[in-house]
């Protein structure tokens, strides 16, 4: 361990303001770009039902819709 | 071999094959991840020069090599598309393009931070400072290119062409900034020029590296996945697994 | 028109049987007699580097050692952006009234003929900056024993910048609103080239030996030669078919 308590730890020895923000943000851009991935699988899997549902009520319609 | 490739070319296979092996480097991923920060954070011991500002290395470090590795990456995969007209490789160089900005960004970031107490300013034209920024750029071409395209396969050809011009260039032009910055060089002392590093400083760091590693092929299969929801949105077996997924 | 040949018959149009060599010059002169007849757009990059080369000194001062200091970078720095001002408008004019396509379905190589447009702009672009160099040069104070270097290094760079600038221009020509794409996609790959080209100005202004210099523009110049007509050609198969 290189520190005595939680609070030396969180100074840094006193490069704190340094050390943090560089880890901050990428720890924010790593959790962001998971979250980011899950909220596109979430939202491309639901598009994909509103549709089947769409295509059972009027299979007719499916070439229409292929279209856009 | 062809046999091989064309499996893996067709995206309904690679989303099977995915979602199998994507479980155990989003593990490998965490794991290294999160050791790698505590013994980084808390118990390796602080820089005799920099003291604990040195720190910043574990987060620097892995972010360039991802920030080199993915335009590697994307170049490969656009050769692929290329020549063999699979279409997984060139979603895998879509998603890919983001994610190796946003490294590159996260590189030039932590290097400025760090250039505060080190060298007292938070830019200098240092040569690998320079060359990131310049990959920031090309990254932000391939991107722009991808986007310019009205359709989807003339952008994915000349996101992959330029990908693959780009890649030729990197060394080049890390050579000659180099060579100028050894020209133009001013009064500072570099980051990793350091002969010894004791273990318990460079343990964190390959493990840090690993786990970013591990971390851009996890995110690059999930979001390659995504990728082929969307564009094979028309497919019988996508929208099977539509239904089946309540 | 293979049977044209074992058949011996007089053929009422006369195909060119050249090949390569024919289409190259045709090529060539076609592309020379057009660029020459629409003078403005060969002298606009010209006026363009001389202009920003007269709003330097009004910017910063008219201290002619400082200048003399900077001019290397300025001089080459706006060389670049004044060949860069120029690629929009080398396959436009082609793409347009569709000769583009005539090019791409001609039996000879695509590079081959690439190439050959690329040596017309560069002939019209970057041979006259390097030219004119030399005047600016003096109007910025730069030593006269540097002026043959500057418009050597000019006229070694200037092809690589025709060469790899051609790439961008072939990949965004197909896009209506190109031109700023087009510079983010080329700047950052003239970069070594402004670094040497730059540095072998710089050098002589000191003093010191330049071969060095002119043997790497050399060496990037053949590297552009040899790999960026491929390129070329596969991003306008690319940009007319899409």
């Amino acid at each position: 361990m290189a520190f005595e308590s939680l609070s030396d730890f969180l100074a840094m020895g006193g490069h704190a303001p340094y050390v943090w923000t560089a880890w901050g943000l990428t720890a924010a851009l790593l959790v962001g770009s998971v979250l980011h991935a899950r909220a596109e699988r979430r939202q491309l899997l639901r598009e994909l039902k509103r549709r089947a549902r769409r295509e059972r009520q009027a299979p007719r319609n499916t070439d229409i819709e292929e279209g856009a | 071999m062809w046999a091989f490739i064309h499996k893996l070319g067709s995206p309904k296979w690679f989303y099977g094959i995915s979602a199998r092996l994507m479980p155990w480097f989003w593990a490998a991923a965490t794991l290294l991840i999160l050791a790698g920060t505590i013994w980084g954070l808390a118990f390796a011991p602080a820089d005799y020069q920099q003291g604990n500002s040195f720190r910043i290395i574990y987060v620097h470090v892995p972010a360039a090599f991802l920030a080199q590795s993915i335009f590697v990456g994307m170049a490969s995969a656009g050769l692929v598309f290329m020549v063999w007209k699979i279409k997984v490789a060139d979603m895998a160089a879509a998603v890919m393009a983001p994610l190796g900005a946003a490294m590159t960004f996260v590189a030039l970031f932590s290097g400025g931070v760090w250039g505060i107490p080190t060298w007292g300013t938070w830019w200098i034209w240092d040569a690998r400072l320079t060359s990131m920024l310049i990959l920031l750029f090309l990254y932000v071409g391939v991107i722009a290119l991808r986007g310019a395209f009205a359709s989807r396969d003339s952008g994915s050809r000349a996101a992959s062409v330029l990908a693959m011009v780009g890649v030729i260039n990197i060394p080049i032009i890390k050579y000659s900034v180099d060579w100028w910055y050894t020209l133009h060089q001013p009064a500072s002392f570099t980051i990793t020029s350091r002969p010894t590093m004791p273990l318990e400083m460079w343990a964190p760091l390959l493990m840090m590296v690993l786990g970013f590693y591990c971390f851009f092929i996890a995110l690059t299969l999930m979001r390659t996945r995504n990728e082929i929801l969307r564009r094979e949105s028309g497919k019988r077996w996508v929208q099977a697994l539509a239904e089946e997924s309540v | 028109m293979s049977s044209s040949d074992t058949l011996d018959q007089p053929l009422t149009v006369v195909e060119p049987r050249g090949g390569l060599g024919v289409a190259l010059v045709a090529t060539l002169r076609r592309d020379l007699t057009l660029m020459l007849r629409r003078r403005s757009e060969v002298m606009n990059p010209l006026v363009f580097f001389a202009l920003v080369i007269t709003l330097f000194p009004l910017g910063l001062s008219p201290d002619p050692r400082l200048l003399a200091t900077v001019a290397p970078g300025l001089l080459w720095v706006a060389a670049l952006l004044a060949t860069l001002l120029s690629l929009d408008s080398l396959f436009r004019a082609d793409f347009e009234d569709g000769s583009l396509e005539q090019l791409l379905l001609a039996p000879q190589p695509l590079a081959a003929m690439v190439l050959a447009k690329v040596v017309v702009h560069w002939l019209l672009t970057g041979l006259p900056l390097a030219l004119m160099a030399p005047v600016l040069g003096l109007m910025l104070g730069l030593p006269a024993g540097s002026h043959l270097i500057l418009m050597l290094a000019l006229a070694l760079g200037s092809a690589s910048l025709s060469l790899v600038g051609a790439i961008g221009a072939a990949l965004t020509v197909g896009l209506a609103r190109g031109g700023v794409l087009l510079s983010l996609l080329v700047l950052p790959l003239y970069i070594p080239v402004l670094i040497f080209g730059a540095g072998a100005v710089q050098a002589a202004l000191l003093g010191d030996g330049v071969g060095a210099h002119l043997a790497i523009l050399g060496a990037l110049l053949a590297l552009a030669v040899m790999l960026s007509p491929w390129a070329i050609a596969a991003a306008l198969r690319i940009s007319v078919n899409g």
